[in-house]
């Protein structure tokens, strides 16, 4: 899994939690709070769907790299690449 | 000193033969109901009576995910009834608008639909939704139009069974007259449709219908009834004093006559007919009126052999005799039972008899049960009315609920 891909896979469940938003101009610097409407229940929601559907567990204390989707591929690509390893 | 007037300045209804009120009433006197065959969960094909209003009429995609069915509809509802009535919210204190939502049950949805969720994790509950709280709070439905509408007023659901519907109505009124509101949003609604649970719990008692033909299904007094078809839906009207109103030039449909509210204090789910007669006779007085004044009585009757003959009983002691310009009809035999929404939709879809005199009838009675024969029974088709002034709505709910509500055309 490379971090665009990781970004990408983001990216679809943001599209399902906040499936009124235009993300085709979400900057992937920028914390996504700043450019969307998510609110604290749905990066709950990010987290719930990320083991749902990819069985990745996101510990509380590391809720703030979810921040941008640039700090989730940092974060979460080597727990992807860890999950493919391990499969 | 008398207690203010109270009347209904709006309408806005989800039924599974109408979106609105006079698709509602129109489907009524047409004689087409709404019941369809739908698929559950454990439980395969049954039937329903399903709504088919556009969610997103007023609602983000996201509310829709985030909130509930009953959250769904009764902010739909909310908001047509608002548009029905003029009000124009932007300009309302929003600190004296009051929301009351009167359901069955809530919560039984979302519950049932979280357990089969982690069922496919091996019921490990970190799979638990976070919304599952905020969804299932009894006072859900109220709370999201709440939060929809910016309203910070008293918002909140009235548990009263299948007479929950008249009960929002009727805790509505009581709020305006003690002053703690100007403006009241109040009626029932319900997302019973998607609870498996609900359907298997009717049908262990050999109370859910069946029928080869859908909207033949629900058939109170027929002959060849068995059982209750289960719908959702929902319908909420605005209620102001009678001053309010008129200070601006509102559209009155009706005015609250009278009501009651009582208790069986007898039995699970079997209703009793002496208790049910006390309640329809004390909203009769309250009303300030006798039997023979009331021109249209929608019956509850669920379709149950035996719930429709013990109401019948009730009526007959009621109306036996003596009141030749009492007509009685029914509405779930067109849209099924919509639970917490039944009372409020069924007042709504006689309403506009105030208008057209017109009283629409109680379908699917192809032979009709001598015990549910009642003097004044509008069966099958609708019939002309030399007056209408007065309309009794009976909502009667498990645990033994009874309850009577009056309106009466407005006269200034």
């Amino acid at each position: 899994m490379t971090k665009d891909e990781c970004k990408k896979l983001v990216l679809d469940i943001i599209a399902d939690i906040a499936p009124d938003e235009d993300l085709s101009q979400v900057k992937p610097d920028v914390r996504l709070r700043d450019q969307l409407q998510l609110d604290s229940m749905d990066f709950l929601d990010i987290v719930m769907e990320l083991r749902k559907r990819y069985g990745i567990e996101v510990p509380e204390a590391d809720y703030m790299q979810l921040a941008s989707l640039d700090s989730c591929a940092e974060y979460l690509t080597p727990k992807f690449n860890a999950l493919a390893g391990k499969s | 000193m008398p207690l203010p007037r109270i009347v209904i300045t709006g309408v806005g209804l989800a039924a599974p033969n109408g979106n609105n009120l006079s698709e509602f009433r129109a489907n009524l006197l047409a004689g087409r109901a709404g019941i369809e065959r739908v698929e559950l969960r454990y439980i395969g094909q049954t039937l329903a009576g399903m709504c088919h209003f556009d969610a997103l009429r007023y609602q983000k995609k996201k509310e829709v995910r985030v909130g509930t069915r009953a959250g769904s509809i009764s902010i739909y509802c909310a908001r047509e009834a608002l548009a029905d009535s003029g009000v124009n919210l932007e300009s309302t204190p929003k600190d004296r608008v009051g929301i009351y939502i009167g359901t069955t049950e809530h919560g039984t949805v979302e519950t049932e639909n979280e357990i089969y969720n982690i069922s496919k994790f091996n019921y490990d509950t970190k799979f638990w939704s976070h919304y599952h709280n905020p969804r299932t709070v009894a006072n859900n439905p109220a709370g999201e139009t709440s939060l929809h509408l910016g309203v910070t007023g008293p918002a909140y659901c009235i548990g009263a069974a299948c007479a929950a519907g008249n009960l929002g109505l009727i805790h509505a009124a009581q709020m305006l007259r003690l002053g703690e509101v100007d403006l009241a949003i109040g009626g029932g609604v319900s997302e019973s449709t998607q609870s498996f649970g609900i359907f298997a719990g009717f049908k262990s008692q050999g109370a859910l219908a069946s029928h080869t033909d859908p909207p033949k299904a629900s058939r109170p007094f027929d002959k060849a009834r068995n059982g209750i078809v289960v719908s959702e839906g929902g319908c909420l009207y605005i209620l102001e004093r009678l001053e309010d109103a008129c200070a601006r030039g509102a559209k009155i449909y009706a005015e609250l006559a009278g009501y009651c509210v009582n208790s069986d204090a007898t039995d699970y789910v079997l209703p009793n007919p002496v208790r049910q007669t006390e309640c329809v006779r004390r909203a009769i007085a309250h009303a300030g009126l006798a039997p023979h004044d009331i021109h249209i009585v929608n019956t509850h009757a669920t379709a149950t052999p035996l719930g429709d003959i013990q109401e019948c009983e009730a009526l007959r002691a009621v109306f036996g005799d003596g009141c030749p310009n009492t007509r009685i009809n029914n509405t779930k035999s067109y849209i099924g039972h919509a639970m917490g929404a039944a009372g409020a939709l069924e007042l709504a879809g006689n309403l506009p008899s105030f208008d057209d005199l017109v009283v629409h009838p109680t379908i699917n009675v192809d032979d009709l049960d001598p015990a549910c024969a009642l003097p004044g029974l509008v069966l099958n088709r609708p019939e002309k009315a030399a007056r209408v002034d007065y309309i009794l709505n009976n909502s009667f709910g498990m645990l033994g609920i009874n309850s009577a509500l009056i309106v009466k055309r407005f006269l200034p």
